[in-house]
């Protein structure tokens, strides 16, 4: 795309010096994005060197969270944020995919465009709006329906105990919706590159449509599938306040999903500004900086499977 | 019943459940929306718009400061995100074939995922902690930080969408590259990069994370960048979380407001877009 342009800066007979200017120029401006993203990390790696050198390994397995007494493990937030974005994405997929199938195969082109325009809409919505209608809305919702959920489920460790409301199921049925449009829009977006030929030769052998999409499209469409699965685990992973206003902010590990728990976003933001000491500073700096690492790594692992697909920069 | 009439049968039954799973995710969006809208409307008032909250504990108030707050904190990290991003996006289209251009993307893909509350800790770290107070400013920085990965990229986007045949024409005319990227490519896609901008900007006015420990909040009229400031959803979340039932009211009209916004410059930006296929994130 670029080498026409880009001939005639290197191989043009002479270079203008106000070309050669204005390339630098906007390279400085193109530079300040890889600045930020290396003193972002390194000021990560710098303001948690203390809680390294005193807990080591101990502070991502430690589950004791004591500020007063300066003792810091980080375990129960990381359960609690990877619990919870689970939920999110065993509540999201179906309902994504579900819909993208719709969107895709069924719907009229103006349809599907104007709907996904609109589940697209709920993306934009801010995330403490979302939160707010999580503590008024879908917590009482929650906290009504997890005695019928015990009842039938309640074989399963995960829908034991008292009907809070707030804590880990809540949470996650929160980030599932933050999730959605993600996962709804990428999937359309992929199984509308099937390539027909690949479907009329199916449909040709006397496959029904249904069969046609389960058997050639959304195989296809698998790695996009996976890349929209795992951009919105980054997503969900760093979510913060519709987490904060749900989860229930108690620091313990808990195998039923109806009990408060905590995310590492959440104690992140409910307690630096109120850091009682260097090494608490640290500490939360320190969560700072695993969570960081986890969703980089994530992020990069959905990138490959969308740039493997061709959709790279989605 | 034949076997290939159940198969039909089992297809339109799995057809069914896609278009309930389409119709639940729709039924939610405009669920939110409604909801959003009858609580807020029924507490949304000029004075509310106009005046500032009360101390805790009386009645009424209004959200005045954190509108102003908002705008200040939003419109000082737009003044620095949007120039920066724009030209990074030039870079990037123009001349970022080679290992600098990897290197950009690469780097403003990290930070475009990296979680927003990480963003605020480095704000925190780089102004709060040198200059040992919270302020607007540094709020601003959070949010520029957030603006600039998602401007850089989609200008870029938009910025390739110009056909190479008009660099070349111009170019063939003996026009400079600079003034053809400055004086043709640029207005040419100016209208795609200005809609980037402003939804960059709506996605930051939302931010509520990076804001927590920067800007902090102030209940009253901040004094000056270097202070407090308020910010709508911070204090949206602050009253949200309280236990006085005014002031959740008062989150509702707050959220009614911060979601008109986001809503009018998504929806705004959709209509200037029209053709649908070019509307990268």
């Amino acid at each position: 795309m670029n080498e026409a342009s880009e001939t005639v800066v290197v191989a043009g007979p002479r270079q203008r010096p106000g070309d050669r200017f204005f390339r630098y120029l906007t390279a400085a401006f193109g530079l300040v994005a890889i600045l930020l993203a290396v003193s972002l990390a390194v000021s990560l790696w710098r303001g948690s060197q203390a809680a390294w050198l005193k807990f080591g390994p101990h502070f991502i397995v430690g589950t004791n969270w004591n500020p007063v007494k300066e003792k810091f493990g980080a375990l129960p937030f990381i359960y609690g944020t990877l619990v919870s974005s689970l939920v999110a994405l065993v509540v999201a997929l179906p309902l994504g995919v579900g819909s993208a199938i719709f969107l895709s195969e069924l719907a009229s082109p103006t349809v599907s465009d104007v709907c996904s325009f609109l589940i697209e809409l709920l993306a934009a919505v801010p995330s403490v709006i979302l939160g707010l209608m999580g503590i008024f809305v879908l917590v009482p919702v929650v906290r009504a329906v997890e005695p019928f959920l015990s009842r039938r489920l309640g074989f399963l460790p995960l829908f034991r105990g008292a009907p809070y409301g707030v804590g880990l199921l809540a949470a996650g049925l929160i980030l599932a919706l933050m999730i959605l449009p993600y996962i709804t829009v990428i999937t359309r977006e992929v199984l509308l590159q099937v390539p027909k030929p690949m479907k009329e030769a199916m449909l040709a052998l006397g496959a029904t449509h249904w069969e046609t999409v389960w058997g050639v499209s959304l195989p296809y469409a698998r790695s996009g599938i996976a890349g929209a699965l795992f951009l919105s685990l980054g997503r969900a992973l760093g979510e913060t306040m519709a987490v904060t206003m749900v989860i229930g902010n108690t620091p313990k590990i808990s195998a039923s999903l109806f009990d408060p728990a905590y995310s590492m976003a959440a104690v992140i933001a409910n307690e630096l500004a109120e850091a009682v000491g260097d090494m608490h500073l640290s500490s939360l700096v320190a969560i700072g900086l695993t969570l960081f690492g986890i969703t980089v790594v994530i992020n990069g692992l959905a990138r490959l499977m969308l740039y493997r697909l061709g959709a790279a920069g989605k | 019943m034949s076997r290939h009439l159940r198969r039909k049968a089992f297809g339109w039954l799995m057809f069914a459940l896609t278009a309930a799973c389409a119709l639940l995710s729709l039924s939610v969006l405009f669920y939110i929306l409604g909801y959003i809208f009858a609580k807020g409307c029924s507490s949304l008032s000029w004075s509310f718009l106009v005046h500032l909250p009360k101390p805790a504990g009386e009645l009424g108030g209004g959200i005045a400061n954190s509108i102003v707050g908002s705008i200040k904190i939003v419109g000082l990290a737009s003044l620095a995100g949007i120039p920066i991003g724009v030209l990074g996006g030039v870079y990037l289209s123009e001349f970022g074939s080679g290992r600098l251009g990897f290197l950009i993307r690469y780097a403003s893909d990290i930070l475009n995922g990296v979680p927003s509350i990480v963003t605020g800790l480095f704000a925190y770290a780089v102004v709060v902690e040198p200059m040992k107070s919270f302020s607007g400013l540094a709020g601003s920085v959070a949010l520029a930080i957030i603006m600039i990965p998602i401007v850089l990229r989609s200008a870029e986007d938009f910025l390739r969408l110009v056909p190479q045949t008009i660099r070349e024409a111009a170019l063939a005319l003996g026009v400079p590259q600079w003034k053809v990227i400055l004086r043709i490519v640029i207005p040419s896609a100016a209208r795609g990069i200005v809609t980037a901008s402003l939804l960059a900007m709506a996605r930051i006015a939302g931010e509520t994370a990076p804001l927590l420990f920067t800007s902090f909040g102030n209940s009253f009229w901040d004094s000056g960048w270097l202070n407090p400031m308020a910010a709508l959803p911070h204090t949206i979340f602050i009253y949200a979380i309280s236990p006085y039932d005014d002031l959740h009211r008062q989150a509702w009209a707050a959220a009614l407001v911060l979601m008109a916004f986001v809503l009018a410059v998504n929806v705004g930006s959709r209509l200037l877009l029209r053709p649908s296929s070019a509307t990268p994130r």
